[in-house]
């Protein structure tokens, strides 16, 4: 999948909260549990299902810490990768709209 | 260490609410002997009041959510109240008898994301049970329930309360558990009623027969470690805290009090006159309660047990003083390890002192033994 068609968004299955800057996130189906560091975090929140991930990666990530784009980039889609084979996160090359979590996690 | 345990020590190290136990009424369809709640209506928060309070909870950063009451299906909003908390991406839990869930109640629980459902069943036998909840059919119904929400896929806990009119049916909830699929937890604890009235005691488990408890396998994991002599506390065990209560978890009731637990009846201020937040940072009684290190208690600082014990600040608060020693838990400190408790030497005690409070005995039950 070409990284500049790819969306992101948060599934409607998981419950997460904002801890001392970190994430923690669980999937109800099978009870796994993840803490996502401030940089996972920033893509996290900003996976609405509607916005690019390298404009995620651009404006969240890049905007917000000194890191090189295209390194950023590559751990971003590593990152998605995991989450998404545990249904934490949806990824499509479409914007995504259904079963997915439309509240910003606090 | 875990990751969850070390999450929960973080929030405990920063005060952060990071589970909170909500009972959403007191109303119940069952009359359980041993039941601690006023079942009457004394103005419940309204739909609303539960939303703002959840926008509060997510706001503070309350992550784990435990929906009970009472029975929280009677309330007739309940899937509203749990709709809106899954949108602010609570983990939800509910604690329910089930005797209301229908295949259409299931599927609305898994649609919701729910992470698990615990359900009290008493007995293998639905006389027992039956008997126990005073509600007529209500272990049929309760089993029939369990079965539609396993057929959904959710995770399920059969909570065992062990007391006299079951003692010796835990065996058999545990085959029945197995055969439903579903976990089993057992829980010896029977509390005051909320008035203070010490009769429900009388239905406490007899403390001769906690051995069997906890000493038996099935029900205890890692026997040698949990019936071992107490080692003897360290500086670091004297500086430590009781349990989570008022640290990173707390209870709020029906009408909007908040508690630092659901067995702690400390009250810390109302949701109804205060901001959630503002009750948990500033409550002079929440900050009481947070300040009482091992090393401050007044007879249990000098106990044998006080690194191990389980000692629940709110039953000792109930006891007289939320300082003072939790006679149950000496009970099962005693119990677990053979080891006597400083608060059974300093009253002369070798063995702990039986409760006799006025029992209602519950006649038509009759223990009977499991086959293995």
């Amino acid at each position: 999948m070409p990284e500049n068609c790819i969306y992101i968004a948060r599934s409607s299955a998981i419950a997460a909260r904002a801890l001392a800057g970190e994430m923690m996130v669980m999937n109800s189906a099978d009870s796994t549990f993840f803490t996502l560091n401030e940089v996972a975090s920033a893509i996290f929140q900003a996976a609405d299902g509607r916005t690019p991930l390298r404009d995620i990666v651009r404006d969240r990530v890049c905007g917000q810490f000194d890191v090189d784009p295209e390194q950023a980039q590559a751990d971003a889609e590593q990152f998605i990768t995991e989450l998404s084979s545990h249904g934490i996160l949806l990824v499509s090359n479409q914007p995504l709209s259904s079963q997915t979590s439309r509240e910003t996690p606090r | 260490m875990s990751l969850m345990s070390e999450v929960g020590q973080k929030a405990f190290n920063l005060g952060v609410p990071i589970a909170v136990h909500m009972d959403v009424t007191y109303r119940c369809n069952e009359r359980c002997v041993h039941c601690y709640l006023d079942h009457d209506d004394h103005g419940e928060l309204t739909t609303a009041e539960i939303k703002d309070t959840l926008d509060q909870l997510a706001e503070a950063g309350v992550f784990f959510l435990t929906f009970s009451g009472g029975e929280v299906f009677m309330r007739r909003d309940f899937f509203e109240i749990v709709e809106h908390a899954r949108r602010l991406m609570f983990n939800v839990k509910i604690k329910t008898n089930a005797v209301m869930i229908h295949e259409e109640e299931a599927r609305r629980i898994r649609e919701l994301e729910v992470d698990s459902i615990q359900i009290s069943v008493y007995s293998h036998r639905a006389e027992v049970h039956d008997a126990i909840t005073k509600l007529p059919h209500s272990f049929e119904r309760t089993v029939e329930s369990i079965r539609f929400l396993r057929e959904q896929g959710l995770r399920v806990t059969i909570a065992n309360v062990l007391m006299t009119v079951n003692s010796s049916d835990h065996g058999g909830v545990q085959k029945l558990a197995a055969e439903l699929d579903v976990q089993y937890t057992l829980d010896p604890t029977i509390t005051p009623m909320m008035d203070g009235d010490t009769s429900v005691l009388a239905l406490r488990i007899p403390g001769e027969e906690l051995p069997d408890v906890f000493h038996n396998p099935s029900l205890v994991a890692n026997q040698e470690e949990y019936c071992a002599p107490p080692k003897p506390p360290s500086a670091q065990d004297l500086e430590g805290y009781s349990c989570s209560a008022g640290h990173s978890f707390c209870y709020i009731s029906p009408y909007g009090d908040v508690f630092p637990c659901v067995q702690f009846p400390l009250p810390t201020g109302n949701i109804r006159q205060q901001r959630f937040l503002d009750i948990w940072n500033f409550s002079p009684q929440m900050k009481e309660v947070r300040s009482i290190q091992a090393k401050d208690l007044t007879v249990c600082s000098s106990c044998s047990h006080v690194s191990s014990c389980s000692r629940c600040p709110g039953l000792a608060y109930m006891e007289g003083s939320m300082r003072g020693p939790s006679t149950a838990d000496c009970e099962k400190s005693f119990y677990r390890t053979g080891v006597p408790t400083a608060n059974m030497l300093r009253q002369g005690l070798s063995k702990p002192r039986t409760f006799s409070g006025n029992s209602t005995p519950l006649i038509q039950i009759r223990p009977v033994a499991v086959p293995a």
